[in-house]
């Protein structure tokens, strides 16, 4: 039961990241002029040298050709030479690769224990003035685009001592938050439909204690649309993370990414997108997983 | 083969076997074994059983919802094996089934109106303007009053969506129901009135019956026959002349 | 033990509106006794049910008193409702697919229960749960199963379970044997009176789970059961079943009898003594009796006030036609 889960969703995995990876490949050729055109502008550098580069660059063989040629090496670790550095891709992307896994998964965790007691204790006191209170500081927040929070919290930073500018705790200030007030609500709608089942009644009338109540019964019912909710936040929290990380000076794959993508970087490009892709994949391939050992009913089909 | 005249369906030497077992199922997998019976046309038969005795599975056969692995179906002389597209395609306006949970089938964005015309339209019977008159009538004989052509699903009671479910089955002019326990969640009372609908339909549309239920005690005055079933199999078949 | 009086309870409708759904209740029910109410839908039953364990939303507006044990329920703070709620009243919902949480395996269900009232271990609390499962039939290796696994009869059996578990005074069940072919339904109904010495409140709209019940508590209880007749929100008839069905002195008591026990032959198109008409809607309840408009024997004076509950030796009556 579990390996032919398993082996679906590889499949699937292995679909997405070729997809992906093509689809980027493409869209990259499709853009206008390559990362020669600037050097082209350059009158230092003879006509030689630049066929030589483009040689070198392997800019002559077609697009399907090169795509190929670069998935093989790239399931090998070998994610080509970036133009810009002259380096190997792999060596420039893995540090900033971890940078950004760690900002995430610090705003991932903080944002869902922030969110997760809140939405349940808001679903629980639904109606009350707090909930109400609760629910128009989410719309306000919602409504701040994330370049703006960021700003605010830059000024704030440099104006006080209180964050350093380039520190994980000024970037998770402007992420977590970013993805907070949607978490807040969808876990609360979430969480207050299931709340309206029989069961719940049921529960109540065995004189189970509110807290063990909402907890213990209702969360692990309304787990479904959370887990669901889970994989969502991951990919949206990644995508945020490589704007905010231009922004407030994160070392992670967001500047590299923005320049790679100015300067025609190919390769960078390529590695950046290829595991950003694997990352996404994985979380939800884990909320899969979650959710297969959550729900006994898709266990059982 | 003979077929006695007037004979509107028949099963012969059905058998059904499902491959998914459940929990907490000891009648193992078998839903159907070997089951022979006949209907005849303004006729009714009951079929009765505990849980898991196969009814359901019957009914579904019956109604072309499944088919059986062994056995023929036969209706109006001639086999179910051997119908074209075309053909069952015209045997969907004659056997029609009300199911269990009637307000659980009935569109509750539709006005009763809607929803009774809605097998007409899906067979392509008529206009516009002929289907909603059609629908009136069938309303009307199923004793809602004229006020429920333009009322949603949960304006209306329990006893009342019941009976709209029945006018929506006898929208096609079927020539055989087939009643899957739909009785068994209204209140007695409630399905005291539609037995007696069920009685007065039967005789203007010379209607046959397939009745599944638990309890005869209601349906016994308009039957004709019963089977039981045990483990998929008839245990006990009786005829009523009347 | 249990004496209610005066209910009245009401839902806020829409626009500031209030719609009575049970319009005076008076009843008791003394240790050990079993008494049944009958009533087809929309008569309130469930709300009357809801309401001792004061588990209707929080709009609702309940007047009256619950004396439980000398305790008026209805203000009672939550703190206290919850010990009670379990362990002194259980109760039995009707769906027993939805009144079981899908996640939860159901041994678990039962113990929770028992956790919630006792202090106890992990292993203890499992040791008691199988030991209720057991007690209601069911083969203790079913702890683990989830609720979508088993059949309606099994689920029944396990709400059974939860609602024995903690040994209460009184079980409230709210047609216990709804969804259940007729042998199945007997053997639920007989069960829950051998199994236990609470008292039982058992909601129903069939009369033939009441002479299961009525039958089962006389041998093993050597009581008669009385039932309570509704309609629209008030208790109409009051007596025993034996009484009830020699001589219902209520029309629609009368009416709903005879439609469970219709007298004509298999395959004769006999009419079934039906009652004609619908069940009083709420929103549109008329000065006067309820069933005023379904009555065959109403009068002049039906229509214009409402009938008050008489006692009649050890019956009572709601109607002006006697």
């Amino acid at each position: 039961m579990l390996k032919r889960f398993l082996l679906r969703r590889m499949i699937h995995t292995l679909l997405l990241l070729l997809s992906v990876s093509g689809g980027s490949f493409l869209l990259l050729e499709l853009a206008p002029g390559n990362f020669l055109t600037e050097a082209k502008l350059n009158p230092q550098l003879s006509p030689q040298t630049l066929a030589a580069l483009h040689d070198r660059l392997g800019l002559d063989r077609s697009l399907p050709e090169r795509y190929l040629y670069w998935l093989k090496s790239a399931t090998q670790g070998d994610f080509g030479i970036s133009f810009a550095y002259n380096m190997p891709v792999s060596v420039l992307i893995w540090p900033r690769m971890r940078s950004t896994l760690l900002l995430t998964a610090t705003s991932l965790g903080l944002a869902w224990s922030i969110a997760l007691p809140l939405g349940v204790w808001a679903a629980a006191r639904k109606g009350s003035s707090l909930d109400r209170l609760l629910v128009l500081l989410t719309s306000g927040l919602l409504s701040i685009p994330e370049l703006v929070l960021a700003c605010g919290l830059l000024i704030v930073a440099a104006k006080t001592a209180w964050l350093r500018i380039g520190g994980l705790p000024l970037a998770v200030c402007v992420l977590a938050p970013a993805s907070l007030p949607l978490l807040l609500r969808h876990i609360r709608a979430g969480v207050l439909t299931a709340s309206g089942a029989s069961y719940v009644r049921a529960a109540r009338a065995h004189g189970i204690s509110e807290g063990r109540l909402w907890f213990r019964h209702v969360l692990p019912a309304a787990s479904h649309s959370l887990i669901s909710l889970f994989g969502l936040s991951v990919a949206g929290l990644l995508s945020s993370s490589l704007l905010v990380e231009v922004v407030v000076g994160w070392p992670g794959l967001g500047p590299l990414f923005l320049e790679a993508v100015a300067a025609r970087d190919f390769y960078i490009v390529a590695g950046v997108v290829f595991l950003s892709a694997n990352f996404l994949a994985v979380g939800n391939l884990l909320a899969d997983l979650l959710l297969y050992y959550g729900d006994p009913r898709i266990r059982m089909t | 083969m003979t077929i006695r005249s007037g004979t509107l369906l028949e099963a012969r030497n059905v058998s059904k076997t499902f491959t998914r077992g459940r929990w907490y199922s000891d009648c193992g997998v078998r839903a159907l074994d070997n089951v022979t019976l006949s209907i005849q046309s303004s006729s009714t038969l009951a079929l009765v059983g505990s849980s898991g005795s196969g009814k359901s599975t019957l009914a579904r056969c019956i109604a072309q919802l499944e088919k059986p692995d062994l056995g023929e179906i036969w209706f109006d002389g001639r086999s179910l094996a051997n119908f074209t597209q075309a053909g069952f395609r015209h045997l969907r306006k004659e056997i029609q089934i009300v199911p269990q949970d009637p307000s659980a089938s009935l569109n509750p964005r539709w006005t009763a109106a809607e929803i009774v015309s809605e097998p007409l339209r899906v067979q392509r019977w008529g206009n516009e303007k002929k289907r909603y008159v059609r629908s009136l009538e069938l309303l009307e004989s199923v004793g809602l009053d004229n006020r429920a052509p333009h009322q949603r699903p949960y304006q209306l009671s329990g006893g009342q969506r019941a009976r709209l479910a029945l006018a929506r089955a006898l929208a096609l002019e079927p020539r055989l129901l087939i009643l899957d326990e739909s009785l068994s969640s209204l209140d007695l009372s409630l399905q005291a009135q539609i037995i007696n609908l069920l009685i007065d339909l039967q005789a203007t549309y010379e209607l046959a019956y397939l009745v599944i239920a638990h309890d005869m005690t209601l349906v016994a005055s308009m039957t004709d026959q019963v089977v039981e079933l045990c483990k998929g199999r008839i245990v006990r078949q009786e005829f009523f002349p009347c | 033990m249990l004496h209610v009086e005066n209910l009245r309870v009401s839902y806020a409708g829409g626009g500031g509106t209030q719609t009575a759904v049970l319009r005076g209740i008076d009843f008791h029910i003394a240790p050990g006794e079993v008494l049944g109410v009958l009533g087809e839908s929309g008569c309130g039953k469930t709300t009357l049910a809801l309401s001792i364990l004061s588990l209707l939303p929080a709009s609702t507006s309940v007047k009256g008193s619950i004396r439980f044990l000398g305790q008026n329920l209805l203000v009672l703070p939550e703190r206290e409702l919850r010990r009670i709620r379990g362990e002194r009243i259980a109760m039995i919902f009707q769906e027993s697919g939805s009144a079981l949480n899908p996640v939860m395996p159901v041994g678990r269900q039962v113990e929770e229960v028992i956790h919630a009232h006792r202090d106890w271990s992990l292993d203890r609390l499992r040791e008691e749960a199988h030991n209720f499962l057991g007690q209601v039939g069911l083969d203790p290796s079913i702890a683990q199963a989830y609720p979508h696994q088993l059949s309606g009869g099994q689920l029944q059996r396990v709400q059974i379970a939860q609602a024995l578990s903690c040994r209460p005074t009184l079980i409230i069940a709210d047609e216990p044997a709804s969804g259940l072919d007729p042998a199945a339904q007997a053997e639920i109904l007989e069960m829950v009176v051998q199994r236990t010495h609470a008292a039982l409140l058992v909601i129903t709209h069939q009369p033939s789970n009441l002479h299961v019940l009525s039958r089962s508590v006389a041998m093993l209880r050597g009581l008669t059961s009385r039932v309570l007749v509704m309609y629209a929100g008030q208790v109409v008839e009051a007596g025993s079943l034996e009484q009830l069905e020699t001589s219902a002195l209520h029309p629609y008591t009368q009416a709903l009898l005879a439609c469970s026990r219709p007298s004509g032959q298999p395959g004769a198109r006999q009419k079934l003594p039906a009652i004609p008409g619908y069940s009083a809607s709420f929103f549109r309840l008329a000065a006067g009796c309820a069933f005023e408009a379904r009555c065959g024997r109403r009068q002049a004076v039906c229509g214009e006030r409402e009938p008050d509950c008489v006692d009649v030796g050890e019956r009572q009556i709601r109607c002006f036609v006697l």
